[in-house]
């Protein structure tokens, strides 16, 4: 990884040449963070079905018709831990807490016996990851040079992807050589997530966003949050989520067409991961490059081919891989750079509910987007269903292109 | 940041780090020998003459005691299902069996878990592949071993996608040839049709060589349905009925009854066809099995039990009547088959 240190980021420089521009240690640092509390996170969820069904006896029936709610409950913890890190002026102290709180529940599934008491440690999980996000995503945009956004966020990504595809194999690992020590398992998970923890207090500089003798009042940040810079992009934002298929809908679909993709289910997370992960940091730089809009835009271009692909009654290997390849590049044209994009928008003291707001806003408008092509793919069917998306889409992609292009720079430095 | 304060911070780091990648392997190795002792010191005995067992009345189950034979089929006679078992060569998640034939669901589990299914003959060698598409549940054989059944979970992604699991319930032939996939036949609640995409059906128990009995659900309810793979048809019988189990004489249907208990909980409980009468049993903790019958009378389960941080399991019976209490029948067992 073309990763180096670079102990002081510019802050104020802007113009120079991106390719002579390193990423920001704390990013890196950050990054990691995200690789242990990823492999933490990934090590239970991997295991989670097969302990629920095989060990605890319960059934999966119920853990997935409860987990939706929390994702909303997630969203909007998201908004209190943006809100949270600008007024205090301490997003880490929000982190530290968000990513404390995950590291605990770990803990807490020794004791956990039940249905309940299960979805309880995972919605713990679930709301310190919603609390942390904005925060951290504000300390990568204060650890960056503006100029270098995108392949921070990049960087971020790749290696919170890392951890992604580590956990399930330590995972899988422990419980081959102890067989249903899911106890094993729980050790090990909560001890990557305390070094996740201690590397976030201990490395990440404990930088104050505003250097202001005031604290941003609620009035200034609510007004910073849904400013006239922030409009546009969020409506943007919000606009493209709502026709943004939920992935399992899409490997549903994908599934119900191809019986070789059903056999394989769960190497589609894998391809899409690997594209992912192979992409970030190339598109972040691109993002850099040619702007944060252009190559979100294009990432939702990539998103319309994805339906198609997945639509098209074509079977074979060679068409998944495309599809996952594409879906991959997708998130990796849109994720980090929306965040990129939005930091850029918004002065440095509200960041974190800015993000928060504008990731809350695509956070709902996706869960609203699951819920009508569920209704959908009833009435028309998957294909047809994902067929008719792809053509919204493809009409809304232009006037969101619009309105990322009038955007009003604010970051006047 | 200062030179020394940095120093000193990356020694705190490398402190946590120590300690909690040594705690790890300080617990696994507590866990590994915790193992072994269990392994040697285990009660579980074993016999050789599988093919004696065999050939009387028996029980074929998941052997689920610590050791050499973890996961592996094992057999008993039912004179003596708690005594020696002949362990097969088979491993499985889950097992099910009737005479000369049975059906082995089993996750391949390593960077990516895969799942197999397979027929097994009366060596309990594999005959035939089975399709599979997500995580074992449930597995069932016809009486004559014509035709079997398995349902597994498939699952979504995690992100924000509501009611997010999807079962596959798949019939075949015992050469491996797919029949039908259960969730594409006709719906019939209340005579009244169901289209929606979140049908999900499971649990199939058959009744002969065209009709069996199944768990439909959709729009957050479950039904029994009695289906027809001639008609490619599905008619609700009544609510509420999850994994049925069809009695030997065909005149009863053991099944987990929600009700309303909290989510995750299930009661287990015997309807009557002919009657139309249901009786909850005397079971009271919450099962979350499809029961076999271990004769017209008694109704068996497996039940999970946690020792020692490792999570083991015990098949259960109690009468089918809601009289009497729960008893172990096989210590670390589970997922019985009976076959007489």
């Amino acid at each position: 990884m073309y990763v180096s240190v670079r102990d002081r980021p510019g802050q104020t420089e802007s113009g120079a040449a991106p390719a002579a521009r390193r990423v920001a240690t704390t990013v890196v640092v950050l990054g990691l963070v995200s690789l242990f509390t990823d492999i933490s996170s990934e090590m239970v969820n991997a295991v989670l079905p097969v302990y629920l069904t095989a060990e605890v006896g319960l059934s999966l029936v119920a853990y997935g018709l409860v987990d939706g709610v929390y994702q909303g409950v997630s969203g909007l913890v998201r908004l209190v831990g943006g809100f949270a890190g600008d007024r205090g002026e301490q997003p880490k102290l929000v982190a530290v807490i968000g990513y404390g709180v995950s590291a605990l529940s770990r803990l807490a599934m020794f004791p956990a016996h039940g249905l309940t008491a299960i979805l309880g440690v995972i919605s713990a999980d679930r709301l310190g990851k919603g609390l942390r996000t904005a925060p951290r995503d504000a300390l990568i945009a204060a650890n960056s040079d503006p100029a270098n956004l995108g392949r921070s966020f990049g960087v971020h990504r790749a290696l919170d992807t890392v951890g992604a595809a580590v956990g399930p194999i330590v995972a899988f690992g422990i419980l081959a050589l102890l067989p249903g020590s899911y106890r094993s398992v729980w050790v090990a998970s909560f001890a990557a997530a305390l070094i996740g923890v201690a590397v976030l207090v201990l490395l990440v500089p404990n930088r104050r966003t505003a250097s202001g003798a005031k604290k941003p009042g609620i009035g200034a940040l609510l007004k910073i949050a849904t400013g006239r810079a922030m409009r546009k992009p969020v409506l943007a934002a919000a606009l493209l989520g709502l026709f943004t298929v939920g992935d399992g809908f899409l490997y549903l679909s994908l599934q119900h067409r191809d019986d070789f993709a059903a056999q394989w289910f769960p190497l589609l997370y894998v391809g899409t991961n690997i594209a992912y992960l192979a992409l970030a940091i190339p598109l972040g730089r691109l993002a850099d490059r040619i702007g944060k809009p252009a190559v979100l835009i294009g990432g939702h271009v990539v998103l319309v081919a994805v339906y198609i692909t997945a639509a098209v009654p074509v079977t074979g290997l060679a068409w998944t891989i495309v599809t996952l390849a594409l879906l991959g590049t997708f998130y990796a044209a849109t994720d980090g750079v929306l965040s990129a994009l939005i930091s850029r928008l918004i002065p440095e003291q509200g960041r974190g509910t800015g993000l928060a707001a504008a990731q809350t806003v695509q956070v709902f408008a996706r869960f609203a987007s699951s819920v009508a092509f569920g209704s959908l793919s009833v009435a028309l069917g998957p294909a047809r269903a994902l067929t008719l998306v792809s053509v919204l889409l493809a009409i809304v992609i232009p006037v969101a292109a619009w309105l990322l292009a009038t955007r009003t720079p604010v970051e006047a430095v | 940041m200062t030179e020394t304060l940095t120093r000193g911070r990356l020694l705190a780091l490398a402190a946590v780090v120590v300690v909690a990648v040594g705690g790890t392997v300080a617990y696994l190795a507590h866990v590994h020998g915790q193992q072994a002792d269990a392994k040697s010191a285990t009660t579980t005995a074993t016999s050789t003459d599988l093919a004696g067992y065999l050939a009387a009345p028996h029980l074929v189950f998941r052997n689920t005691a610590l050791g050499d034979g973890y996961g592996q089929v094992a057999v008993t006679p039912l004179t003596n299902a708690d005594g020696p078992r002949a362990v097969t060569p088979a491993t499985c998640d889950r097992v099910y069996a009737q005479r000369g034939a049975a059906i082995c669901l089993f996750a391949t589990r390593g960077l990516v878990t895969s799942y197999k299914g397979q027929m097994l003959g009366a060596d309990f060698q594999p005959t035939a592949d089975l399709s599979l598409s997500g995580l074992p549940s449930r597995a069932r054989i016809s009486r004559d071993g014509t035709l079997t059944s398995t349902t597994t979970f498939v699952f979504g992604d995690s992100y924000a996608n509501p009611g997010q699991f999807s079962t596959r319930t798949l019939i075949s032939r015992s050469s491996g040839q797919v029949v039908a996939d259960a969730e594409q036949y006709e719906l019939l609640v209340d005579g009244r049709k169901i289209t929606a995409t979140d049908r999900n059906v499971w649990g199939v128990t058959f009744v002969d060589d065209d009709a069996f009995y199944a768990t439909a659900a959709s729009g957050g309810k479950t039904w029994l349905v009695k289906g027809s793979i001639a008609d490619r048809r599905l008619v609700s019988v009544r609510g509420d009925v999850e994994c049925p189990s069809l009695s030997p004489d065909g005149t009863k249907i053991a099944f987990k009854k929600h009700g309303d208990l909290p989510a995750g909980h299930w009661r287990l409980a015997v309807y009557d066809l002919a009657s139309g009468k249901e009786t909850v049993l005397a079971e009271e903790r919450s099962v979350d099995d499809q029961v076999e019958w271990l004769d017209d009378k008694t109704v068996l389960y497996g039940l999970s039990r946690d020792t020692a941080g490792t999570a083991t399991s015990d098949i259960w019976q109690v009468p089918a009547d809601g009289s009497g209490s729960p008893s172990v029948l096989v210590h670390d067992a589970w997922s019985p088959a009976v076959i007489r």
